[in-house]
C-alpha cells in the first residue's frame, strides 16, 4: 500500500494544492475527517475550520471555507468556497472581523441574519485557530 | 485634384490611427492570454464538480432523494430570466451584435411567457434599457475582471428568485471561447438545473452525509460555476474579438496608406510634369 496521496485544494479561481502528502485532516461537516493513504472513496461535505496536512515531516494549516472533499482512488480532492495559507492570513484582520460578526450576530433580527453571523463567526475563527495552530506548530519545532 | 499638402496631412492621420489600432489589437493579446490563464484556473475545480454531481445525482436518484429539492423543480415556463452577458466596452467586431440577436430570437420565440432580463456588461445594459425590456438587475465594471464571489451573488439571486417562484426558467447566453478567430454563441438552460446523466463508472463512496443533502449544497455551486464559468468564457471571446476587429483595422488602414501615397506620387509626378512643360514652353516661346 502507497504511504502518501495526492491532495488537491481548488477553488473556483485556482488551484491551490497539488501535492503529495503523507495525512490530512480535514474539517469535515459532521466532525473532523482524518485520512491517510489508501482510504476507501468518500464523499462529505465540508465546514468553515482548520485544513491541515503533512508532507514529509511539515505540517501546513489552511483556513477553507465550506465546501466539500471527494477521496477515490488514493486522490483527495477538497472543493473549497474558499482558501488561504495560514502564512497569508492576517491575524488583526481575522479578530477584528470575528468581533464585528459577534456584534452583527447580537443584533440579528431574524433567522437568516444570525445564520449569516454565525457562519461569519466560524470563517473567522477558522483563520484565527489556522494561524495560532501554525504558529504554535513552528514554535514547537 | 487634391493637394499635395490635404494628402500629406491625410496620410499622417491614417498612420496614427493604424498606430492606435495596433496598440489596442497588442492590448488585447496581452489581456486574452491573461484571461485565458483564469479559465485554465478554474478548471481543475469545475472537472471535480462534475464528476461529484454526476456521482452524487445518481445515488441521490436511486433512494428518491432528488424529488423535493427546489432547484430541480421543473415548472411550466410562464415566466423566463434570461441573463446575458455582453461587454463593457465595444471596438470587437460583431461581438455583442451577434449576442443581441441572438437573445431578441430566443425573446421572439418565447413571446407567450413573461421575460425579464438581467444584463452583465453595459453593452447588453444600454441596449435592452433602449428596447423598454423588463430588466431585473444591471451588472456593470464586474466582465473585465471577473471575481467568482461576483458571480456568485448574481447566482444566488437567481437561485432565490427560482426557489421563490418568481421565476420558472433561468437561461444564460454568452460568448463561448472557441478560437480566436471566431466566438462561438451559447444558449444554456441554467435553472431548473438538469442533471448530468449517470456516470459511466459508478464509484461506491462512503457517504458522510446523505446524497440527498449533498445535492442540496452542491446544486447553488453548481449554478454558480455555471455563471463563473461563462463570465471567463465572455471575456476571453472578447479580447479574441476584439483582437480580430483591430487586426482588420490595422491591416484596412495599411490598404488606405498605400493608396493614398499611390495618390499623392502622382499628383507630385504630374506637378512636376506640368512646371517641366511650362519652363520647356517658356524657353521655346523666347528661343
Amino acid at each position: 500500500m502507497p504511504d502518501t496521496f495526492q491532495l488537491e485544494v481548488a477553488t473556483p479561481e485556482r488551484l491551490f494544492i497539488d501535492e503529495q502528502v503523507l495525512q490530512a485532516e480535514l474539517p469535515g461537516r459532521n466532525g473532523q475527517l482524518g485520512i491517510l493513504a489508501g482510504h476507501a472513496p468518500l464523499l462529505s461535505a465540508l465546514g468553515p475550520g482548520v485544513l491541515s496536512y503533512t508532507r514529509y515531516d511539515r505540517q501546513q494549516f489552511l483556513a477553507i471555507d465550506g465546501g466539500f472533499v471527494e477521496v477515490f482512488e488514493n486522490h483527495v480532492r477538497v472543493l473549497a468556497d474558499h482558501a488561504e495559507f495560514s502564512y497569508d492570513i492576517d491575524v488583526a484582520a481575522a479578530r477584528r472581523e470575528l468581533d464585528e460578526a459577534h456584534d452583527a450576530l447580537r443584533s440579528a433580527q431574524d433567522a437568516p441574519a444570525s445564520e449569516a453571523a454565525n457562519h461569519a463567526i466560524a470563517k473567522a475563527q477558522a483563520r484565527l485557530d489556522a494561524a495560532a495552530r501554525s504558529s504554535g506548530e513552528t514554535a514547537s519545532s | 485634384m487634391p493637394s499635395l499638402i490635404d494628402l500629406r496631412r491625410r496620410i499622417r492621420s491614417v498612420k496614427n490611427m493604424q498606430q492606435i489600432t495596433k496598440a489596442m489589437k497588442m492590448v488585447s493579446a496581452a489581456k486574452l492570454r491573461r484571461a485565458q490563464e483564469q479559465a485554465i484556473a478554474s478548471r481543475p475545480y469545475a472537472g471535480i464538480m462534475e464528476r461529484v454531481l454526476r456521482n452524487v445525482a445518481a445515488a441521490a436518484r436511486s433512494t428518491e432523494e432528488t424529488a423535493d429539492l427546489p432547484l430541480l423543480q421543473v415548472r411550466e415556463e410562464k415566466r423566463i430570466q434570461l441573463i446575458v452577458v455582453s461587454s463593457d466596452t465595444g471596438l470587437a467586431g460583431a461581438f455583442n451584435s451577434n449576442l443581441f440577436r441572438m437573445a431578441q430570437r430566443f425573446v421572439d420565440e418565447h413571446h407567450a411567457a413573461e421575460l425579464r432580463i438581467e444584463a452583465i456588461g453595459r453593452k447588453g445594459r444600454d441596449y435592452f434599457r433602449r428596447r423598454n425590456f423588463n430588466l431585473t438587475g444591471e451588472h456593470v465594471g464586474i466582465v473585465d475582471k471577473p471575481k467568482y464571489h461576483q458571480a456568485a451573488e448574481i447566482a444566488d439571486e437567481m437561485i432565490r428568485r427560482y426557489r421563490d417562484a418568481e421565476t420558472d426558467a433561468v437561461y444564460l447566453a454568452f460568448n463561448e471561447f472557441k478560437s480566436v478567430m471566431a466566438p462561438n454563441l451559447r444558449l444554456r438552460k441554467i435553472l431548473p438545473v438538469e442533471l448530468p446523466e449517470n456516470a459511466d463508472l459508478q464509484i461506491d463512496y462512503i457517504y458522510e452525509q446523505p446524497p440527498g443533502e449533498l445535492l442540496r449544497t452542491l446544486l447553488p455551486r453548481y449554478v454558480e460555476l455555471e455563471i463563473y464559468r461563462a463570465l471567463l468564457e465572455s471575456i476571453s471571446a472578447y479580447h479574441a474579438a476584439r483582437m480580430t476587429a483591430m487586426d482588420a483595422a490595422s491591416s484596412n488602414a495599411g490598404d488606405v496608406i498605400s493608396d493614398l501615397t499611390l495618390t499623392l506620387n502622382r499628383v507630385r509626378q504630374a506637378s512636376i510634369t506640368r512646371e517641366i512643360i511650362e519652363i520647356v514652353s517658356g524657353a521655346a516661346a523666347l528661343g
